[in-house]
């Protein structure tokens, strides 16, 4: 039975390249290495899937060739107006590629899960730039490792073991036997907790949390820290964790950068955090040897967006004065990076690209997916590798079904049944192979260890043959004209 | 109950939509509202009944469930996913993202209303000629 070693998984912007996959007769029977998520994805992405292409008709999708379907597409696309084209950071480079030159023949608009993501992210980067460098220099070098506004326990699980906290680097070691007498100290809290409150004492004392930071965060080895609005799985892992106030991330991030450039702060308590507490904190920041900070969505998602991220750069930057920082967003799909950065190549700007002037357009909030169907302005879309129907707001799925919706995914999704056209895909990383960026701009290669199903073609050929469809369109309109 | 709502992935979650969004097991690890145990019983709910959570923008039926990492006072978490969704503003003040954290949302108990299944949701919610 051939065992495939060194399979890049396809599932978040980790991009973990350790994968062992068994596979006997064409079929994944076991996966070594991988994390809830991958293993879940590489035994299960066979049951549920899409085998023919489907059409709509009267009301009902219906099977049709796969020939049918790519005419009804390219008639779609061809007489659209302001169509979209949305979705690439579940498929390979090769085929966004492909995506941004038909983006451009059809002068629409041509977007990336980015947009409901990292987006605020990438528009700060642009305003002020940032210091960064690869997850590499992080596993060996990091002695400061803070999760903000993120939780990879539950969305990027192996990335504490295989890039910070928990890996063996070359000058920093794991931190696991310190997690294990965390997690047990924690648990026996809570049973303690629980027995107090079951048993006949009428008011149970609560336990006091410790005055200040923990003597760790003190230490000259490895330390983690998260900040977040609530408590997540990552935090219990975490040396010290550190609850703000919903939408309140900007005035901690504006405290710590006043704290570190040594100023008074006149308050008590920022976002319900003692100013103490932070004068401790920012003491840690410019005390470490090589701090970096991973944020993620709860920054960009909550009041403030892209000015949440441009303090959190400032104050990377006020403290590579004292020390040397990097800041790196948790980037979510498996090659949402990909997608900003093939985009940038081809076009110039990373996401929310408009070719409808027949040249690239960048304007985020005018030009970017949501705000485009917010306003009712587009005529059909194309949706390649994402679920914009279970993910959008719903004012912008009313106005997406409203107009032809053209999907190519490998499963079932809420936007595949809300479609017009629908064509399986085949999935990338398992059965084609391609090229994705992990979170650190690092570009690695997926590999095909399976056949696909006869008729799935990959996203790219599908795209291939919708471009060429939509030219020859084009070239008999013209010549009748 | 006034609330915060705060929306993001959970480990149940990213393995749901791997066994399939149409499957059961999303709809049980997305269509729910983890909540702090006191607001719970505040409100009168029991683990697995329905809750009712409403936005200016819309509503939506789940099921509420304890929160394991409380105490967060009138703060409740819900997995992304078509459910929540209805409930959140496509405004997204220039920037091309809509709010999807920190939302102000009204929890209420909802006994009578069931918690729609995926296709049942899209029928009542969004047309398709």
């Amino acid at each position: 039975m051939p065992i495939i070693s060194n399979v890049t998984c396809p599932v978040c912007g980790s991009l973990c390249d350790d994968i062992e996959i068994l596979v006997e007769n064409n079929k994944v029977v076991k996966v070594k290495n991988a994390c809830g998520l991958g293993e879940s994805k590489f035994l299960n992405y066979n049951g549920h899937r899409l085998r023919k292409p489907l059409i709509r008709k009267n009301g009902e999708l219906v099977e049709a060739s796969i020939k049918e379907a790519i005419r009804r597409s390219a008639e779609i696309l061809a007489d659209a107006a302001y169509p979209i084209l949305y979705g690439w950071s579940n498929t390979s480079c090769e085929a966004i590629r492909v995506g941004l030159e038909l983006a451009e023949e059809i002068g629409g608009v041509i977007d990336n899960t980015s947009t409901v993501c990292h987006g605020p992210s990438v528009l700060s980067i642009q305003d002020v730039g940032y210091s960064t460098c690869t997850l590499g220099q992080i596993r060996h070098r990091a002695d400061l490792v803070i999760y903000w506004g993120s939780n990879p326990w539950s969305a990027h699980p192996r990335h504490i073991e295989r890039y910070t906290a928990f890996t063996q680097g070359r000058f920093q070691a794991s931190i696991w036997y310190r997690y294990l007498a965390h997690l047990s100290a924690y648990r026996a809290r809570r049973r303690l907790l629980r027995a107090l409150k079951l048993s006949s004492v009428r008011e149970a004392p609560t336990i006091e949390a410790e005055a200040g930071l923990p003597p760790t965060l003190f230490r000259k080895e490895r330390k983690m820290i998260v900040v977040d609005v609530r408590r997540t799985r990552t935090a219990d892992i975490a040396d010290y964790f550190l609850q703000v106030e919903p939408n309140k991330d900007y005035e901690v991030l504006e405290a710590l950068r006043a704290l570190i450039r040594d100023e008074e702060i006149d308050m008590d308590t920022v976002a319900g955090v003692p100013v103490e507490t932070l004068e401790e904190l920012a003491d840690v920041m410019i005390g470490c040897k090589f701090g970096v900070l991973f944020f993620g969505v709860g920054l960009t998602m909550s009041m403030g967006k892209l000015r949440n991220i441009d303090t959190a750069i400032c104050m990377v930057r006020d403290l590579n004065r004292y020390t040397k920082f990097i800041i790196m967003p948790m980037r979510g799909h498996f090659n949402v990076t990909g997608s900003n950065v093939v985009s940038t190549w081809q076009t110039g700007y990373p996401y929310a690209v408009d070719f409808s002037h027949g040249y690239p357009r960048y304007n985020p909030g005018e030009t970017s997916v949501v705000d485009i169907l917010a306003r009712g302005e587009s005529d059909a879309s194309l949706i390649v590798a994402s679920d914009p129907v279970a993910h959008f707001p719903k004012a912008a799925v009313e106005n997406l079904v409203r107009n032809p919706v053209i999907v190519i995914d490998p499963e079932p999704t809420p936007t595949t049944l809300m479609a017009d056209v629908v064509f399986p895909s085949s999935f990338v990383g398992i059965e084609t192979e391609g090229t994705a960026y992990r979170m650190d701009h690092v570009p690695l290669p997926l590999k095909k260890i399976v056949e696909p199903p006869s008729g799935c073609l990959s996203d790219m050929e599908i795209l291939q043959r919708i471009l060429a469809e939509v030219r020859k369109i084009k070239r008999e309109t013209a010549e009748v004209a | 109950m006034k609330v915060t709502l705060l929306t993001g992935r959970t480990l149940r979650q990213g393995q749901g939509k791997e066994y399939g969004k149409l499957s059961e097991r999303y709809l049980k690890s997305v269509a729910v509202c983890e909540m702090d145990p006191d607001d719970m019983k505040r409100l009168g709910i029991r683990e697995n009944e329905n809750v009712k959570i409403a936005t200016n923008y819309g509503s939506v039926v789940v099921k509420a469930v304890k929160s394991l990492r409380a105490p967060h006072p009138s703060a409740v978490f819900v997995p992304y996913g078509p459910w929540i969704s209805l409930v959140m503003s496509s405004k997204t003040h220039g920037t091309g993202m809509p709010s999807l954290k920190g939302v102000t949302a009204e929890v209420n108990p909802a006994p009578t209303e069931p918690v729609l299944s995926l296709p049942e949701l899209l029928k009542r919610h969004f047309k398709k000629e």
